[in-house]
C-alpha cells in the first residue's frame, strides 16, 4: 500500500509541475510586448515540444549514427561495422531472415484479414467472429511469444508430449518435431507467431473499409452481371485501396522492427536471428555497441522509405476527399 | 494585469519547490539488530566511533538482508556505521558511479573481470597490508590471483559458490549397485552401464535459459579444460594465449560430446540429444527424482530447483558428487565463482571495514545464517546450514583443490556471454567441434 500511495504521489506531483510548467509558459507569452507577440506566441507554444523531440529523438538518433562508426572502445573504425554486417555469415543470415519476415507477415496477415473479412461481411454473429480473431492482438508479442513456444514444445517419441502440435502429431502416428530447431523453417514457425497476432488488425481495419465501399457500386457491378469474383476485384478492392496500403504498411514497419517474438522463442538462436533482436544481441550482451548502433541505422534506413510512402498516400487521399 | 505581476514569482517558486521535493530520493537502509555484545574479537579493528562506511553490491533481498545481519557486531563493536546499499543493475552503475565521482567507499564486485576494470581506470585503491596478510592466511594462492590486477593486490575474496556437481539419485544408485565415480573414465564405464541396463538414460542435461540459452554446456566445457589439461591452460585459454580453436580445447569439446552428442546416454525424460536445447536448466534435473534418469551436470545451486520438500543429502532422494578428474596428475579441481571486495577509499574506518570482511569472524557469522558458503580457511564447515555447502566448503578448503574461475565469465562479454553460448548451442544442434571452434575464435575482440 505504500508503494502504491507514493507512487501516486509522485504521480501527483508529475502532473503539478506539467502545469505548473505550462502556467509559466503562458504567463510568459501573455507579458511579452505587443510587437514581438505572435512570434513569442508561437515560440512559446512550440518549444517545449521542440525541445522534449530534441532531447528525446534528434539526440539519440545523432548519437547512434555517431556510434555506428565507432568499435567496442568507442574509436572510430570507419566503415567496419558495416562491413561486418554484409560479410559475416552470422549477420547477412540476420539480414536475409529479416527480408524473407518483412515479405511474408504483410503479405499472409493482409490476406488473411482480407479474406476473413470479406467472407464473415454481414454474415449471421459477424462481431463474434470478428473478435475471435481480433483477440490475439489484445496479447504482448512476449506472452504469444511464450504462448506459441509452448505450442511448438518438444518431449522425444515414447515420451508424453507436452506441446499441442507434438500431442496431435503423436496421436496421428507420426514422429514429434524439433520445430524451433531446424532451419530454415524454423523461421517460417516463428513468422506464423507474427501472422496470427496481425491478421485480426489487419481484418477489422479492412471490414470497416469493405463497409464504406458505396452499395450502389455493387449493385450496378451485379446488374452488368459481374460474378462474386469480379466484384471484389474491381469494386471492393480499388474501394478498399487505401486503407489496403495503411495495413500494408504499418504491418511491414511492425515487422521490420520485430524483436520480441525471436526473442521469447528462439533468442536469435538455430539461424532465426532479426534485425533489431542482433542489434540488442550485440549493443547489450556482446558489450558492441558500435555493431548494434549500425544495426539500429540500417533498420531505420529500412523503415524510412516505407513511412515515407505511408505518409505520401495518406496525403494524396487528403487532397481526393 | 496587477494581479499576474505576483503570479509569477509565485508560481516559479512552486516549480521549485515541487521539483525540488521530488529528487529528493528514497532514504537509506535501515538499522541492522545486535549481535552478542562480547566485543572481545573485534579489538583488533579499533574504534571508529560516529564513523561510516558506505558499501555498494548486486546483492538483494535475503542474501543482502544476511549480508548485513553478519557485519551487525562488526558495527556495534568499532562504532563504525555500514550503510549497505544493493542494485541489481550494480554491474553497469558502479562505472557510472564511479566516473561521476559518487563511488561507494566500498564495492562488492560479482566478477574479478569488473573489478580489473576498475582498477585499471585508476579508481581502486589498493588493498592494505592487513587485508593482503589476511588473503594469505586464509584463502589458497588460487583466490588472491583474482583479487590481483596487473602485480598489484585489490581486493580479497568473499563468498564463493561452486560448479561442476554432478547430480544423483542415491537410492537409485544402491538400487542398481552403481558406484559414485572416482575418474572421469569410472564415470564413462558407469554411464556405457547404465545405459546397457536400458532402464533408463545415463545423463539428462537442459541448456535452454531464454536469451542466455547454452550457458550451462559452458560449465560443461570449463570443467573438462581444467580437469584434463590442467590449470595453465585453463588460464591460457581464458586470458585468450592460446586460440579458442586450440586443439586442447577442441578435444575438451568432444570429450564432453562423448556424454552430451551420444544418443544412448542423454537426454533421459526429454528425448534426444538435441532436446538439451529445448529443455529450461531449472527443470533439466527433475527425471533424476523420476527415475528417468541417472545423473545430471549443474552447479551447487541446484539444490535450489528442486522441488520443495526434496532432501538434499547424502541418503536422502538426490545428492552431488563433484565432476571427477581426468587426469590425475594435473589434481583435484573445481570451477566456481565468488565476489570480491575491493575499496574507493583507504581511510582508517574502511580498512578496518575491509580487514574484517577478509577475516574469519566474517565468514563464519555469514555462513551461519545459511545460502552461503566461502573458501575462507578460517570457516568452520561445521557452521554450514546444509549437507551440500559443508561439502562444498570441505572441498574449497582441501590444500589439494586447484580453484579456477568460470571461464565465461572471465572472457571479453563479446565471447563469453555472447558467442560461447551460441557456439555451445549451434554444436549440440549438429555443428562439429571444430567448425564451433573455429567461430567463437573469431568473434574474440581484435584488441
Amino acid at each position: 500500500m505504500e508503494f502504491v500511495g507514493e507512487k501516486l504521489l509522485q504521480v501527483v506531483i508529475a502532473l503539478a509541475i506539467f502545469a505548473a510548467v505550462i502556467g509559466i509558459i503562458m504567463l510568459l507569452v501573455d507579458r511579452a510586448p505587443k510587437s514581438v507577440k505572435d512570434k513569442v506566441t508561437v515560440a512559446g507554444f512550440l518549444a517545449p515540444a521542440a525541445i522534449l523531440m530534441l532531447v528525446g529523438l534528434v539526440y539519440p538518433a545523432v548519437r547512434t549514427s555517431m556510434l555506428a562508426f565507432t568499435d567496442a572502445s568507442g574509436n572510430g573504425n570507419g566503415f567496419d561495422n558495416f562491413v561486418w554486417m554484409f560479410t559475416q555469415p552470422e549477420a547477412l543470415t540476420t539480414l536475409r531472415n529479416t527480408v524473407i519476415w518483412t515479405i511474408l507477415v504483410p503479405l499472409l496477415s493482409t490476406s488473411f484479414g482480407l479474406a476473413y473479412a470479406v467472407f464473415i461481411d454481414k454474415a449471421r454473429g459477424e462481431r463474434v467472429l470478428k473478435s475471435l480473431v481480433f483477440m490475439p492482438m489484445a496479447i504482448s508479442f512476449v506472452g504469444a511469444g511464450i504462448i506459441w513456444k509452448l505450442v511448438y514444445d518438444y518431449r522425444g517419441p515414447n515420451i508424453e508430449q507436452t506441446g499441442v502440435i507434438n500431442f496431435f502429431r503423436d496421436a496421428l502416428g507420426m514422429d514429434p518435431k524439433q520445430f524451433l530447431l531446424d532451419a530454415p523453417e524454423n523461421t517460417i514457425f516463428l513468422i506464423i507467431v507474427m501472422v496470427w497476432i496481425q491478421t485480426g488488425f489487419a481484418m477489422v481495419i479492412l471490414s470497416a473499409a469493405i463497409k464504406g465501399v458505396p452499395v450502389e457500386l455493387i449493385e450496378a457491378a451485379r446488374l452488368d452481371g459481374a460474378n462474386a469474383w469480379q466484384q471484389f476485384r474491381n469494386v471492393t478492392v480499388p474501394g478498399i485501396r487505401g486503407a489496403l496500403v495503411v495495413v500494408l504498411t504499418t504491418i511491414t514497419i511492425a515487422t521490420l522492427k520485430v524483436f520480441d517474438i525471436v526473442r521469447t522463442m528462439t533468442a536469435g538462436n538455430y539461424d532465426t536471428s532479426v534485425v533489431a533482436n542482433e542489434m540488442y544481441t550485440q549493443a547489450f550482451r556482446a558489450g558492441e555497441p558500435g555493431r548494434g548502433a549500425a544495426l539500429a541505422l540500417v533498420l531505420f534506413l529500412m523503415v524510412l522509405p516505407i513511412v515515407v510512402y505511408n505518409a505520401r498516400v495518406l496525403r494524396k487521399q487528403r487532397e481526393i476527399h | 494585469m496587477k494581479k499576474t505581476k505576483y503570479l509569477l514569482p509565485v508560481a516559479a517558486a512552486g516549480v521549485l519547490a515541487l521539483t525540488l521535493s521530488a529528487c529528493s530520493g528514497d532514504g537509506g537502509g535501515g538499522g541492522s539488530t545486535a549481535g552478542s555484545s562480547d566485543c572481545s574479537a573485534y579489538d583488533t579493528y579499533g574504534k571508529h566511533d560516529g564513523k561510516t562506511v558506505s558499501v555498494y553490491a548486486s546483492i538483494v533481498d535475503i542474501e543482502g538482508t544476511n549480508l548485513e545481519e553478519s557485519w551487525a557486531q562488526f558495527e556495534q563493536c568499532t562504532g563504525i556505521t555500514v550503510k549497505y546499499e544493493a542494485s541489481k543493475e550494480f554491474e553497469t552503475q558502479i562505472g557510472v558511479r564511479a566516473q561521476s565521482g559518487t563511488a561507494p567507499d566500498v564495492a562488492i564486485f560479482p566478477q574479478p573481470g569488473l573489478l580489473a576494470t576498475q582498477a585499471r581506470a585508476g579508481y581502486l585503491k589498493p588493498a592494505p597490508k592487513t587485508v593482503s596478510d589476511l588473503v594469505d592466511k586464509n584463502w589458497s594462492p588460487d583466490w588472491k590471483k583474482y583479487g590481483t590486477v596487473d602485480g598489484t593486490y585489490y581486493a580479497a575474496p568473499m563468498l564463493a559458490n561452486v560448479k561442476g556437481y554432478v547430480w544423483y539419485a542415491p537410492k537409485t544408485f544402491k538400487d542398481k549397485g552403481w558406484e559414485v565415480p572416482k575418474t572421469w573414465d569410472e564415470m564413462m564405464d558407469l554411464t556405457k552401464k547404465i545405459a546397457d541396463d536400458k532402464t533408463m538414460k545415463p545423463w539428462c542435461a537442459g541448456f535452454e535459459s531464454g536469451e542466455a540459452t547454452g550457458w550451462p554446456g559452458t560449465d560443461w566445457i570449463e570443467d573438462v579444460v581444467l580437469r584434463a589439461h590442467g590449470p595453465e591452460v585453463y588460464d591460457q585459454w581464458v586470458n585468450h594465449q592460446i586460440p579458442f580453436n586450440d586443439p586442447k580445447i577442441v578435444d575438451s569439446f568432444n570429450k564432453v560430446g562423448d556424454v552430451l552428442l551420444n544418443q544412448d546416454y542423454v537426454n533421459g525424460g526429454f528425448g534426444d540429444s538435441r532436446s538439451i536445447l529445448s529443455t529450461a536448466f531449472s527443470v533439466a534435473g527433475q527425471p533424476v527424482l523420476d527415475g528417468q534418469c541417472a545423473m545430471h551436470h549443474q552447479a551447487s545451486f541446484q539444490a535450489a530447483n528442486w522441488p520443495a520438500g526434496t532432501n538434499v543429502a547424502e541418503d536422502g532422494d538426490v545428492w552431488a558428487f563433484m565432476t571427477p578428474p581426468i587426469d590425475e596428475s594435473k589434481g583435484k579441481a573445481i570451477t566456481g565463482g565468488g565476489e570480491s571486495v575491493g575499496a574507493y577509499k583507504d581511510t582508517a574506518e574502511v580498512q578496518a571495514f575491509l580487514a574484517f570482511m577478509a577475516s574469519a569472524d566474517f565468514a563464519n557469522n555469514r555462513v551461519k545464517l545459511g545460502g552461503a558458503i566461502s573458501a575462507n580457511k578460517g570457516l568452520d564447515p561445521n557452521n554450514a546450514q546444509s549437507a551440500l555447502d559443508k561439502q562444498s566448503i570441505q572441498l574449497l578448503q582441501d590444500p589439494e583443490t586447484v580453484f579456477r574461475f568460470d571461464g565465461s565469465d572471465l572472457m571479453p562479454s563479446a565471447v563469453g556471454s555472447n558467442s560461447f553460448w551460441k557456439g555451445i548451442v549451434s554444436w549440440i544442434n549438429g555443428s562439429s567441434a571444430q567448425q564451433v571452434t573455429d567461430s567463437i575464435e573469431s568473434s574474440w575482440p581484435k584488441s
